[in-house]
């Protein structure tokens, strides 16, 4: 697998303070215009796109718990679509059978996926690679069948609706309209995950599931607990992809069995890659162009044949730019680099405890 | 007795199909080293070209097969030369790999939908109406029909591998890619054979699906479920073996068709249950399958 040849250029330690410094600052900036335009998109935008901005906040959510577990973990898996159904649907049943306030189904659609995750993540103690790949789309084709089957609790084809009392509203203090304030529920939700996710893979433990990616018997030599990190990280990538599907219905009051089929597990896996697996920012990227991509195109390019060009881009990208959308602005942004500041070594390696570079190798064998 | 009887002649004509299938995916594996998860769709979209040349150019159901296979031939080799190989192998990056299908599973998809359109589509009849008495049950021209397809398949593929240079070199290359080309043996041009091989036959595994499947007609998603029965025979019967394949699939077909008629739990809904069951019990307890064989990783 990939090795970061970590070419340590020596310079003077004052000069590499003093460019921390700066990244440093480059990087709060960033921050803080970035959030104040995820605060401030809402109140500006229609209300169509609100609610489609908000679904892609949910999708991004699920494609970063895909991320932790394939990009990371190096774990395949074409089923998380399943699990974006178990808290979907948790949340869908709790509020119009049991009569829950919709963000109370948070916290079960989660822990509910959570357990799943876990149990399904036990096989994979044994099965790897496309085995496991094989396992997940299976279960993900099966999905739909056990909706269908168990249709008086969930609807089947026909799917629940919340009667309109029973949808997410939002507080009259906070003067906001409803789909506004579900997008501000969503994108914290999003955040929070996010800084989660972000930590761990910067942890301890993030060291080790990517240790465990690259070589399996090398990281269970020096110690890591493999069963125990495989099930962990399979449980909390399907919570996360849970608490996604549970936002997701919240945000459009409506689950139906056709939903959650193979299709939509292969979508969580192309905005992992597009987007750029292995690295912070590629779930988020990625759920944004795999949904906006399409209003790109020039209207004779019919509707149908969008997933073809997705297809199509998911071969290249492969063959090209492993590392995806992220991977590509960092190889630019470090090529940039090195033609300005000449004496800045090229293409700056992952500081340590940053995030590793792209799962795949580079040059085919 | 009777219905017993008649549960597994049902069982079996499925279970034809199924090997039909899985012994594309075999042949790709064997080839490749790589689980094709766009078989099924390449397939689907073949059955169109099928149903095309036999509706729309008006050729008898054998012929427009027959062109069908031809052209998915085609088709097959130019998705491995162009799409499959500059990607790598899948021994040393699966993930790629299993990405690479999937890219083609959406592409191939989307495709069928635009040039064909979502309204189910009748397949050609190949094979005539009704059925025959057999120890009091009855087991129609359809399950017979793709039996002896399959046998003759399995015949003409048996000669292929052990008796003709391309079958020689297809084992060769599948055993130690590195060796034949050594020895001579013109590695690429061989992979782009396997594939078309695999898409030929999915053609026809996609026509048998389709004639029998849903009286409705077949649509672009017809084949998805179709998929993972072949991968469930092929896991059984191990990815590298076409008799296991073929084994595979007879059991796949009687076990799902048994136990939808007789476990009420997973009745009509669940019939993909035992499927995706058989899958994982064969990768925990015996990953090289009934017929495969076991690989041993060295670290």
């Amino acid at each position: 697998m990939t090795v970061n040849a970590t070419a340590v250029v020596p310079e003077s330690p004052v000069a590499a303070n003093g460019r921390d410094r700066r990244a440093t600052l480059i990087r709060v900036v960033l921050w803080v215009v970035g959030l104040a335009i995820l605060y401030r998109l809402p109140l500006l935008l229609s209300k169509p796109d609100v609610v489609k901005l908000t679904g892609i906040a949910c999708f991004a959510i699920a494609a970063l718990g895909l991320n932790l577990l394939t990009g990371y973990n190096g774990q395949i898996s074409v089923g998380h679509g399943a699990f974006f159904g178990i808290g979907a649907y948790t949340t869908a049943i709790l509020v119009t059978n049991n009569g829950w306030s919709p963000l109370g189904t948070l916290i079960p659609a989660a822990i509910i996926s959570l357990i799943v995750g876990m149990i399904v993540g036990l096989p994979a103690l044994r099965i790897r690679g496309v085995y496991l790949a094989l396992v997940t789309l299976a279960l993900a084709t099966m999905f739909p069948q056990i909706i269908i089957k168990y249709k008086d609790l969930t609807g089947g084809t026909q799917g629940l609706d919340f009667e309109p009392d029973q949808e997410l509203t939002a507080p009259s203090w906070s003067g906001l309209k409803d789909n506004q304030w579900r997008y501000y529920v969503v994108i914290v939700v999003a955040v929070v995950a996010f800084l989660l996710v972000r930590n761990l893979v910067r942890s301890r433990v993030g060291r080790a599931l990517v240790a465990m990616r690259d070589n399996e018997t090398a990281a269970e030599v020096v110690g890591v607990n493999l069963s125990l990190y495989k099930v962990m990280t399979f449980g909390v990538s399907a919570m996360l992809a849970g608490i996604g599907g549970s936002l997701y219905t919240m945000n459009s009051s409506h689950v139906d069995a056709n939903q959650f089929g193979v299709t939509l597990s292969i979508t969580i896996l192309v905005m992992v890659v597009v987007g750029g697996a292995a690295t912070t920012f590629g779930p988020a990227v990625g759920a944004f162009v795999v949904v906006m991509l399409p209003e790109l195109f020039p209207a004779s390019v019919p509707k149908v044949l969008t997933p073809a060009v997705f297809g199509l881009l998911l071969i290249l990208l492969m063959a090209v730019a492993p590392g995806g959308i992220v991977g590509l602005t960092k190889q630019a942004v470090a090529w940039v680099r090195a033609r300005m500041g000449g004496s800045s070594p090229p293409a700056p390696p992952e500081d340590a405890g940053g995030e590793p570079a792209s799962i795949a190798p580079t040059t085919p064998s | 007795m009777s219905n017993f009887l008649q549960y597994l002649f049902l069982g079996l004509g499925k279970g034809a199909v199924y090997a039909t299938l899985a012994l594309s995916l075999v042949i790709i594996f064997r080839t490749t080293g790589l689980l094709n998860f766009a078989q099924g769709e390449m397939a689907m979209f073949s059955t169109y070209l099928t149903w095309m040349f036999w509706e729309q150019w008006g050729l008898s159901p054998w012929l427009a097969l027959a062109a069908s296979m031809v052209v998915s031939f085609g088709l097959g080799a130019f998705i491995e030369r162009v799409l499959i190989r500059p990607v790598g192998n899948a021994a040393s990056n699966p993930l790629a790999v299993v990405i690479v299908t999937i890219g083609l599973f959406l592409a191939i998809n989307a495709l069928a939908q635009w040039i064909w359109g979502t309204t189910p589509k009748r397949p050609p009849p190949i094979f005539p109406n009704g059925s025959v008495e057999v120890l009091g049950a009855s087991i129609s021209y359809q399950s017979l029909g793709t039996l002896a397809v399959l046998a003759v398949e399995v015949v003409l593929l048996w000669v292929l591998f052990t008796k003709t240079k391309v079958g020689l070199a297809m084992r060769g290359v599948a055993s130690n890619t590195e060796s034949s080309s050594l020895a001579g043996v013109p590695v690429g041009l061989i992979l782009m054979f396997g594939w078309g091989l695999a898409a030929a036959l999915g053609a026809l595994a996609g026509l048998l699906t389709a004639t029998g499947g849903s009286v409705a007609g077949f649509d672009s998603t017809f084949m998805q479920v179709a998929l993972i029965y072949a991968f469930a025979a092929a896991t059984l019967g191990g990815f590298d073996s076409p008799v296991g394949a073929v084994v595979g699939g007879l059991i796949v077909g009687v076990v799902a068709e048994l136990c939808a008629d007789y476990i009420p739990f997973i009745g009509e809904p669940l019939r993909l249950f035992p499927a995706f069951a058989l899958i994982l019990i064969v990768l925990l307890v015996r990953p090289q399958g009934l017929f495969g064989k076991a690989q041993v990783r060295r670290v």
